[in-house]
Protein backbone atom coordinates (compact mmCIF):
# COMPACT_ATOMS: atom_id res chain seq x y z
CA UNK A 1 0.00 0.00 0.00
CA UNK A 2 0.87 3.76 -0.72
CA UNK A 3 0.09 6.70 1.45
CA UNK A 4 0.02 10.08 0.30
CA UNK A 5 0.49 12.39 3.29
CA UNK A 6 -2.56 14.88 3.72
CA UNK A 7 -1.14 17.68 5.74
CA UNK A 8 -3.09 20.79 4.36
CA UNK A 9 -5.51 21.99 1.39
CA UNK A 10 -3.92 21.15 -2.23
CA UNK A 11 -4.56 18.84 -5.55
CA UNK A 12 -4.11 15.64 -3.97
CA UNK A 13 -6.40 13.58 -6.02
CA UNK A 14 -4.40 13.70 -9.19
CA UNK A 15 -1.40 11.90 -6.98
CA UNK A 16 -3.90 9.47 -5.48
CA UNK A 17 -4.69 8.37 -9.30
CA UNK A 18 -1.53 8.81 -10.49
CA UNK A 19 0.75 6.49 -7.83
CA UNK A 20 -2.50 4.02 -8.45
CA UNK A 21 -1.44 3.69 -11.70
CA UNK A 22 1.02 2.00 -10.15
CA UNK A 23 -1.36 -1.22 -8.85
CA UNK A 24 -0.55 -0.30 -5.71
CA UNK A 25 -3.49 0.59 -3.59
CA UNK A 26 -3.38 4.18 -1.87
CA UNK A 27 -4.61 5.92 0.70
CA UNK A 28 -4.38 10.02 1.77
CA UNK A 29 -3.90 9.87 5.01
CA UNK A 30 -2.60 12.14 8.34
CA UNK A 31 -2.29 8.73 10.47
CA UNK A 32 1.12 8.50 11.91
CA UNK A 33 1.07 4.90 12.12
CA UNK A 34 -0.54 4.66 8.94
CA UNK A 35 2.05 6.59 7.05
CA UNK A 36 4.99 5.10 9.40
CA UNK A 37 3.84 1.54 7.89
CA UNK A 38 2.63 1.66 4.28
CA UNK A 39 4.88 0.18 1.76
CA UNK A 40 5.47 3.42 0.03
CA UNK A 41 5.00 7.14 1.57
CA UNK A 42 4.52 9.95 -0.68
CA UNK A 43 5.27 13.55 0.62
CA UNK A 44 3.84 16.10 -1.54
CA UNK A 45 3.76 19.81 -1.47
CA UNK A 46 1.62 21.84 -0.11
CA UNK A 47 2.10 25.86 -0.33
CA UNK A 48 5.29 27.94 0.10
CA UNK A 49 8.69 26.13 2.30
CA UNK A 50 7.10 27.52 5.91
CA UNK A 51 3.64 26.60 5.44
CA UNK A 52 4.71 23.13 4.42
CA UNK A 53 6.81 22.93 7.25
CA UNK A 54 3.61 23.95 9.64
CA UNK A 55 1.70 21.82 8.29
CA UNK A 56 4.28 18.85 8.46
CA UNK A 57 4.78 20.00 11.95
CA UNK A 58 1.03 19.78 12.88
CA UNK A 59 0.88 15.83 12.00
CA UNK A 60 4.90 15.31 13.42
CA UNK A 61 5.79 14.82 9.47
CA UNK A 62 9.43 14.93 9.90
CA UNK A 63 9.25 12.13 13.03
CA UNK A 64 7.30 9.51 10.44
CA UNK A 65 9.72 10.24 7.28
CA UNK A 66 12.80 9.37 9.62
CA UNK A 67 11.32 6.69 11.20
CA UNK A 68 10.32 5.00 7.71
CA UNK A 69 14.20 6.03 6.78
CA UNK A 70 15.64 3.82 10.02
CA UNK A 71 13.06 1.07 9.02
CA UNK A 72 14.19 0.99 5.23
CA UNK A 73 10.77 2.00 4.14
CA UNK A 74 10.89 4.06 1.17
CA UNK A 75 9.40 7.22 0.87
CA UNK A 76 9.62 10.25 -2.15
CA UNK A 77 9.02 13.71 -1.99
CA UNK A 78 7.58 15.85 -4.51
CA UNK A 79 8.03 19.91 -5.18
CA UNK A 80 8.16 21.07 -2.09
CA UNK A 81 7.84 17.48 -0.72
CA UNK A 82 11.17 17.90 -1.65
CA UNK A 83 12.52 21.07 -0.62
CA UNK A 84 11.33 20.76 3.19
CA UNK A 85 13.92 17.35 3.30
CA UNK A 86 17.30 19.78 2.94
CA UNK A 87 17.75 21.44 6.21
CA UNK A 88 17.23 24.87 5.09
CA UNK A 89 14.37 27.36 2.45
CA UNK A 90 14.74 30.99 2.54
CA UNK A 91 11.81 31.51 0.72
CA UNK A 92 9.70 34.66 2.55
CA UNK A 93 12.57 34.23 5.11
CA UNK A 94 13.73 37.85 5.71
CA UNK A 95 16.87 37.02 6.45
CA UNK A 96 16.09 33.73 8.68
CA UNK A 97 16.12 30.73 6.79
CA UNK A 98 13.23 28.60 7.62
CA UNK A 99 14.37 25.01 8.78
CA UNK A 100 13.33 21.74 7.25
CA UNK A 101 13.65 18.29 7.66
CA UNK A 102 17.30 17.62 7.08
CA UNK A 103 17.49 14.65 5.63
CA UNK A 104 19.98 16.48 3.37
CA UNK A 105 22.26 19.31 4.06
CA UNK A 106 21.85 22.32 1.65
CA UNK A 107 19.71 25.40 1.26
CA UNK A 108 16.49 25.45 -0.82
CA UNK A 109 16.88 29.21 -2.69
CA UNK A 110 15.47 31.26 -5.46
CA UNK A 111 16.20 30.53 -9.08
CA UNK A 112 18.01 33.06 -10.71
CA UNK A 113 16.01 32.84 -13.63
CA UNK A 114 14.28 36.66 -15.49
CA UNK A 115 10.69 34.70 -15.55
CA UNK A 116 9.57 32.98 -12.19
CA UNK A 117 8.22 30.70 -11.30
CA UNK A 118 9.90 28.28 -13.63
CA UNK A 119 6.80 26.71 -14.87
CA UNK A 120 6.30 24.34 -17.89
CA UNK A 121 7.88 20.72 -18.76
CA UNK A 122 11.40 20.87 -19.12
CA UNK A 123 14.35 18.01 -19.25
CA UNK A 124 16.94 15.99 -16.63
CA UNK A 125 20.21 15.02 -16.68
CA UNK A 126 19.90 12.13 -14.77
CA UNK A 127 22.99 9.78 -13.11
CA UNK A 128 24.34 6.74 -14.62
CA UNK A 129 22.69 3.68 -12.80
CA UNK A 130 19.23 5.71 -12.29
CA UNK A 131 16.38 3.51 -10.98
CA UNK A 132 14.19 6.21 -11.01
CA UNK A 133 14.37 7.61 -14.84
CA UNK A 134 14.92 4.14 -16.22
CA UNK A 135 13.88 4.67 -19.81
CA UNK A 136 12.39 7.90 -18.94
CA UNK A 137 16.28 9.74 -19.19
CA UNK A 138 14.83 11.45 -22.13
CA UNK A 139 11.59 12.60 -21.54
CA UNK A 140 10.16 15.90 -19.97
CA UNK A 141 8.80 16.77 -16.43
CA UNK A 142 6.46 19.29 -15.50
CA UNK A 143 7.77 21.96 -13.09
CA UNK A 144 6.11 24.90 -11.13
CA UNK A 145 8.55 26.29 -8.78
CA UNK A 146 10.78 29.26 -7.94
CA UNK A 147 13.02 27.87 -5.53
CA UNK A 148 15.08 24.74 -5.68
CA UNK A 149 18.67 23.21 -4.22
CA UNK A 150 21.39 24.55 -6.59
CA UNK A 151 23.81 22.12 -4.50
CA UNK A 152 23.66 18.41 -4.77
CA UNK A 153 23.04 16.49 -1.27
CA UNK A 154 26.31 14.44 -2.43
CA UNK A 155 23.86 11.39 -3.30
CA UNK A 156 22.99 9.94 -6.86
CA UNK A 157 21.14 13.33 -7.85
CA UNK A 158 19.35 14.81 -11.36
CA UNK A 159 19.86 18.19 -12.48
CA UNK A 160 17.76 20.27 -14.10
CA UNK A 161 18.47 23.83 -15.94
CA UNK A 162 16.36 27.17 -15.86
CA UNK A 163 18.28 30.41 -15.56
CA UNK A 164 20.84 28.18 -13.86
CA UNK A 165 21.50 25.01 -13.22
CA UNK A 166 19.35 22.85 -9.85
CA UNK A 167 18.72 19.55 -8.29
CA UNK A 168 15.34 18.73 -10.05
CA UNK A 169 15.20 14.90 -8.53
CA UNK A 170 17.33 12.65 -5.73
CA UNK A 171 18.30 8.91 -5.33
CA UNK A 172 19.21 8.46 -2.11
CA UNK A 173 18.52 4.63 -0.83
CA UNK A 174 14.87 4.78 0.73
CA UNK A 175 14.45 8.65 0.14
CA UNK A 176 14.04 10.01 -3.26
CA UNK A 177 12.69 13.29 -4.27
CA UNK A 178 11.59 15.17 -7.55
CA UNK A 179 11.39 18.96 -7.98
CA UNK A 180 9.10 18.26 -10.68
CA UNK A 181 5.45 16.69 -10.76
CA UNK A 182 5.74 13.38 -11.87
CA UNK A 183 1.88 13.11 -11.40
CA UNK A 184 1.42 16.12 -13.65
CA UNK A 185 4.28 14.73 -16.30
CA UNK A 186 2.02 12.48 -18.53
CA UNK A 187 3.68 9.06 -19.56
CA UNK A 188 6.84 10.02 -18.92
CA UNK A 189 5.82 10.77 -15.18
CA UNK A 190 3.64 7.34 -14.74
CA UNK A 191 6.43 6.04 -15.89
CA UNK A 192 8.50 7.15 -13.49
CA UNK A 193 6.52 6.72 -10.50
CA UNK A 194 6.20 2.94 -11.52
CA UNK A 195 9.95 2.64 -11.34
CA UNK A 196 9.61 4.14 -7.70
CA UNK A 197 7.03 1.25 -7.15
CA UNK A 198 9.34 -1.14 -7.89
CA UNK A 199 11.59 -0.72 -4.76
CA UNK A 200 8.54 -1.21 -2.47
CA UNK B 1 17.65 22.06 -23.24
CA UNK B 2 15.40 24.34 -21.94
CA UNK B 3 12.08 25.02 -20.83
CA UNK B 4 9.64 23.57 -23.40
CA UNK B 5 6.84 26.37 -25.12
CA UNK B 6 3.54 25.33 -23.98
CA UNK B 7 0.41 24.26 -26.06
CA UNK B 8 -2.14 24.82 -24.95
CA UNK B 9 -6.31 23.98 -25.47
CA UNK B 10 -8.98 26.00 -24.34
CA UNK B 11 -12.32 23.92 -23.47
CA UNK B 12 -15.45 26.61 -22.72
CA UNK B 13 -17.59 23.87 -20.83
CA UNK B 14 -21.12 24.17 -19.64
CA UNK B 15 -24.01 21.70 -17.79
CA UNK B 16 -21.04 19.22 -18.24
CA UNK B 17 -20.52 19.96 -21.97
CA UNK B 18 -18.09 21.68 -24.54
CA UNK B 19 -19.96 24.34 -26.02
CA UNK B 20 -17.77 25.08 -29.08
CA UNK B 21 -19.01 23.40 -31.96
CA UNK B 22 -16.23 20.62 -32.70
CA UNK B 23 -15.29 18.20 -35.29
CA UNK B 24 -12.39 16.62 -35.08
CA UNK B 25 -13.40 13.26 -35.41
CA UNK B 26 -16.73 10.59 -35.65
CA UNK B 27 -14.44 8.18 -33.28
CA UNK B 28 -15.44 10.07 -30.02
CA UNK B 29 -18.93 12.21 -28.50
CA UNK B 30 -16.61 15.37 -29.40
CA UNK B 31 -18.94 17.19 -27.23
CA UNK B 32 -17.91 15.46 -23.67
CA UNK B 33 -14.64 17.50 -21.68
CA UNK B 34 -13.58 14.56 -20.59
CA UNK B 35 -12.96 12.78 -23.30
CA UNK B 36 -11.76 15.73 -25.43
CA UNK B 37 -9.20 16.82 -22.20
CA UNK B 38 -7.95 13.12 -22.55
CA UNK B 39 -7.76 12.85 -26.37
CA UNK B 40 -6.08 16.54 -26.31
CA UNK B 41 -3.60 14.99 -23.90
CA UNK B 42 -2.49 11.58 -25.63
CA UNK B 43 -1.60 14.32 -28.71
CA UNK B 44 0.83 15.92 -26.74
CA UNK B 45 -1.30 19.25 -25.15
CA UNK B 46 1.04 20.65 -22.34
CA UNK B 47 -1.37 21.73 -19.99
CA UNK B 48 -5.48 22.22 -20.43
CA UNK B 49 -7.91 24.81 -19.91
CA UNK B 50 -11.43 24.65 -18.83
CA UNK B 51 -13.28 27.84 -18.88
CA UNK B 52 -16.79 27.22 -17.06
CA UNK B 53 -19.20 29.97 -18.95
CA UNK B 54 -22.18 28.36 -16.61
CA UNK B 55 -24.63 30.86 -15.18
CA UNK B 56 -26.13 28.89 -12.46
CA UNK B 57 -24.89 27.48 -9.43
CA UNK B 58 -25.65 24.04 -10.79
CA UNK B 59 -23.65 24.29 -13.58
CA UNK B 60 -20.40 24.98 -11.60
CA UNK B 61 -21.15 21.95 -9.69
CA UNK B 62 -21.06 20.31 -12.84
CA UNK B 63 -18.11 21.75 -13.56
CA UNK B 64 -16.69 20.55 -10.19
CA UNK B 65 -17.46 16.83 -11.51
CA UNK B 66 -15.91 17.42 -14.99
CA UNK B 67 -12.72 18.34 -12.98
CA UNK B 68 -12.52 15.61 -11.12
CA UNK B 69 -13.17 12.86 -13.79
CA UNK B 70 -10.50 14.60 -16.05
CA UNK B 71 -8.09 14.47 -12.97
CA UNK B 72 -8.64 11.31 -12.59
CA UNK B 73 -8.09 9.98 -16.10
CA UNK B 74 -5.55 12.94 -17.56
CA UNK B 75 -2.02 13.32 -15.84
CA UNK B 76 -1.11 16.84 -17.03
CA UNK B 77 -1.87 20.08 -15.53
CA UNK B 78 -4.95 21.54 -15.56
CA UNK B 79 -6.10 25.35 -14.93
CA UNK B 80 -10.31 26.13 -14.44
CA UNK B 81 -11.71 29.10 -14.99
CA UNK B 82 -14.87 31.03 -14.76
CA UNK B 83 -17.25 32.59 -12.10
CA UNK B 84 -14.22 32.03 -9.19
CA UNK B 85 -15.68 34.55 -6.33
CA UNK B 86 -13.58 33.68 -3.44
CA UNK B 87 -11.18 31.17 -1.82
CA UNK B 88 -13.43 28.97 -0.89
CA UNK B 89 -13.98 28.45 -4.71
CA UNK B 90 -10.58 27.80 -5.30
CA UNK B 91 -10.22 25.74 -2.46
CA UNK B 92 -13.17 23.20 -4.17
CA UNK B 93 -11.70 23.29 -7.41
CA UNK B 94 -8.03 22.36 -6.66
CA UNK B 95 -9.65 20.04 -3.89
CA UNK B 96 -11.43 18.56 -7.22
CA UNK B 97 -8.46 17.87 -9.17
CA UNK B 98 -7.36 21.30 -10.98
CA UNK B 99 -3.57 22.26 -10.44
CA UNK B 100 -4.34 26.37 -11.29
CA UNK B 101 -7.64 28.51 -11.36
CA UNK B 102 -7.65 31.74 -13.73
CA UNK B 103 -9.34 34.75 -12.33
CA UNK B 104 -10.52 37.58 -14.83
CA UNK B 105 -13.87 39.77 -12.88
CA UNK B 106 -13.69 38.95 -10.04
CA UNK B 107 -10.19 40.96 -9.49
CA UNK B 108 -11.14 43.69 -11.35
CA UNK B 109 -13.91 44.74 -8.82
CA UNK B 110 -11.80 43.12 -5.83
CA UNK B 111 -8.18 43.17 -6.92
CA UNK B 112 -7.56 41.61 -2.79
CA UNK B 113 -8.95 38.16 -3.99
CA UNK B 114 -5.27 37.84 -5.52
CA UNK B 115 -3.43 38.06 -2.53
CA UNK B 116 -6.19 36.35 -0.84
CA UNK B 117 -5.52 33.03 -3.16
CA UNK B 118 -1.83 33.65 -3.13
CA UNK B 119 -1.42 33.80 0.28
CA UNK B 120 -3.60 30.65 0.88
CA UNK B 121 -1.90 28.44 -1.83
CA UNK B 122 0.80 29.92 -3.03
CA UNK B 123 1.31 32.32 -6.25
CA UNK B 124 1.74 29.06 -8.78
CA UNK B 125 -2.20 28.16 -8.70
CA UNK B 126 -3.13 31.66 -9.84
CA UNK B 127 -3.17 33.41 -13.33
CA UNK B 128 -4.92 36.29 -13.76
CA UNK B 129 -6.75 36.16 -17.34
CA UNK B 130 -7.19 39.61 -18.91
CA UNK B 131 -9.38 40.45 -21.73
CA UNK B 132 -7.88 42.98 -23.61
CA UNK B 133 -8.27 45.57 -26.18
CA UNK B 134 -6.69 48.23 -27.99
CA UNK B 135 -7.94 51.73 -27.29
CA UNK B 136 -7.31 55.24 -26.40
CA UNK B 137 -5.51 54.56 -22.32
CA UNK B 138 -2.32 55.68 -21.19
CA UNK B 139 -1.06 52.47 -23.18
CA UNK B 140 -3.11 52.01 -25.81
CA UNK B 141 -4.52 49.01 -24.16
CA UNK B 142 -7.68 48.49 -21.87
CA UNK B 143 -9.12 45.78 -19.86
CA UNK B 144 -12.71 44.91 -20.61
CA UNK B 145 -15.38 42.56 -19.43
CA UNK B 146 -18.61 40.80 -20.41
CA UNK B 147 -16.38 38.93 -22.92
CA UNK B 148 -15.31 42.24 -24.60
CA UNK B 149 -18.40 43.55 -24.37
CA UNK B 150 -17.89 46.49 -21.96
CA UNK B 151 -14.66 48.40 -21.30
CA UNK B 152 -13.63 48.05 -17.16
CA UNK B 153 -11.68 51.43 -17.31
CA UNK B 154 -8.83 50.58 -16.70
CA UNK B 155 -5.53 50.36 -18.41
CA UNK B 156 -4.17 47.14 -19.62
CA UNK B 157 -0.48 47.48 -18.72
CA UNK B 158 -1.37 49.63 -14.90
CA UNK B 159 -3.68 46.39 -14.49
CA UNK B 160 -0.87 43.60 -15.03
CA UNK B 161 1.87 45.31 -12.58
CA UNK B 162 -0.95 46.27 -10.05
CA UNK B 163 -1.64 42.34 -10.45
CA UNK B 164 1.94 41.13 -10.30
CA UNK B 165 2.72 43.17 -7.05
CA UNK B 166 -0.50 41.10 -5.48
CA UNK B 167 0.76 38.13 -6.19
CA UNK B 168 -0.38 36.49 -9.25
CA UNK B 169 1.66 33.19 -11.24
CA UNK B 170 1.50 33.73 -14.59
CA UNK B 171 -0.66 35.63 -16.85
CA UNK B 172 -3.21 34.52 -19.79
CA UNK B 173 -3.92 37.37 -22.24
CA UNK B 174 -6.67 37.06 -24.19
CA UNK B 175 -7.08 39.68 -27.19
CA UNK B 176 -10.42 40.47 -27.97
CA UNK B 177 -9.80 42.31 -31.02
CA UNK B 178 -8.46 38.88 -32.40
CA UNK B 179 -10.51 36.87 -30.50
CA UNK B 180 -11.74 34.49 -33.10
CA UNK B 181 -10.61 35.73 -36.36
CA UNK B 182 -7.88 33.75 -36.86
CA UNK B 183 -5.66 36.42 -38.15
CA UNK B 184 -3.17 36.12 -35.66
CA UNK B 185 -2.67 37.00 -32.05
CA UNK B 186 -2.02 40.64 -31.30
CA UNK B 187 1.80 40.39 -30.69
CA UNK B 188 1.80 44.41 -30.18
CA UNK B 189 0.12 43.60 -26.97
CA UNK B 190 1.89 40.66 -25.66
CA UNK B 191 5.00 42.45 -26.09
CA UNK B 192 3.52 45.05 -23.99
CA UNK B 193 2.63 42.89 -21.57
CA UNK B 194 6.29 40.80 -21.72
CA UNK B 195 7.97 44.48 -21.15
CA UNK B 196 6.29 45.09 -17.33
CA UNK B 197 5.86 42.01 -16.14
CA UNK B 198 8.10 38.83 -14.81
CA UNK B 199 5.52 35.80 -14.47
CA UNK B 200 5.00 33.36 -17.23
CA UNK B 201 2.59 34.80 -20.05
CA UNK B 202 0.08 32.90 -22.05
CA UNK B 203 -1.38 34.39 -24.99
CA UNK B 204 -4.94 33.74 -26.64
CA UNK B 205 -6.80 35.20 -28.93
CA UNK B 206 -6.56 34.57 -32.83
CA UNK B 207 -4.37 31.68 -33.73
CA UNK B 208 -5.03 30.85 -37.06
CA UNK B 209 -2.27 30.09 -39.11
CA UNK B 210 0.85 28.00 -37.69
CA UNK B 211 2.80 30.87 -38.21
CA UNK B 212 1.04 32.87 -35.99
CA UNK B 213 2.45 30.73 -32.93
CA UNK B 214 5.80 31.53 -33.80
CA UNK B 215 5.10 35.32 -33.58
CA UNK B 216 3.57 35.05 -29.99
CA UNK B 217 6.54 33.04 -28.79
CA UNK B 218 8.66 35.78 -30.76
CA UNK B 219 6.81 38.72 -29.22
CA UNK B 220 7.67 37.25 -25.86
CA UNK B 221 4.84 34.42 -24.92
CA UNK B 222 6.08 31.87 -22.54
CA UNK B 223 2.71 29.36 -23.43
CA UNK B 224 0.29 29.81 -26.45
CA UNK B 225 -3.17 28.63 -26.16
CA UNK B 226 -6.03 28.16 -28.52
CA UNK B 227 -9.37 26.87 -28.71
CA UNK B 228 -11.36 26.65 -32.52
CA UNK B 229 -8.21 26.01 -34.55
CA UNK B 230 -7.71 22.89 -32.30
CA UNK B 231 -11.48 22.24 -31.78
CA UNK B 232 -12.78 22.54 -35.32
CA UNK B 233 -9.16 20.29 -36.42
CA UNK B 234 -7.72 22.94 -38.18
CA UNK B 235 -4.58 22.21 -36.50
CA UNK B 236 -3.31 19.55 -34.60
CA UNK B 237 -1.28 20.22 -31.63
CA UNK B 238 1.18 17.55 -32.86
CA UNK B 239 1.38 20.04 -35.99
CA UNK B 240 1.94 22.72 -34.25
CA UNK B 241 4.99 21.41 -31.93
CA UNK B 242 6.28 20.04 -35.53
CA UNK B 243 6.17 23.58 -36.46
CA UNK B 244 7.80 25.00 -34.01
CA UNK B 245 10.01 22.65 -33.49
CA UNK B 246 11.23 22.42 -37.06
CA UNK B 247 12.36 26.03 -36.28
CA UNK B 248 14.15 25.53 -33.24
CA UNK B 249 12.28 26.71 -30.89
CA UNK B 250 11.80 24.06 -27.89
CA UNK B 251 8.90 22.08 -27.81
CA UNK B 252 8.09 18.81 -25.93
CA UNK B 253 8.26 15.73 -27.56
CA UNK B 254 5.04 13.29 -25.87
CA UNK B 255 5.72 10.08 -28.51
CA UNK B 256 8.66 9.84 -27.67
CA UNK B 257 7.88 6.80 -24.86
Amino acid sequence: MIAILDYGSGNLRSAQRAFATSGFDVVLTSDTKTAQEADGLVVPGVGAFAACMRGLDAIDGANIIRTRLSAERPTIGICIGMQILFSLGDENSQGQAHSGVGIWPGVVSKLSAEILPHMGWNTVETPKNTQLFAGVEDSSFYFVHSYAAKDGPGQMQTWSTYGERFVSAVEDGYMSATQFHPEKSGDAGLALIKNWSRSL
Amino acid sequence: MTLAVRIIPCLDVTQGRVVKGVNFTNLIDAGDPVEMAALYGAEGADELTFLDISASSSGRDTTLDVVRRTAEQVFIPLTVGGGIRTVQDVDRLLRAGADKVSINTAAITRPELIAEIADRFGSQVLVLSIDARRARTVSGFEVTTHGGRESANLDALEWVQRACALGIGEILLNSMDADGTRAGYDTGMIAAVRAVSKVPLIASGGAGGLEDFAAALDAGADALLAASVFHFGIHRISDVKSFLGAQSYPVRNSTSL
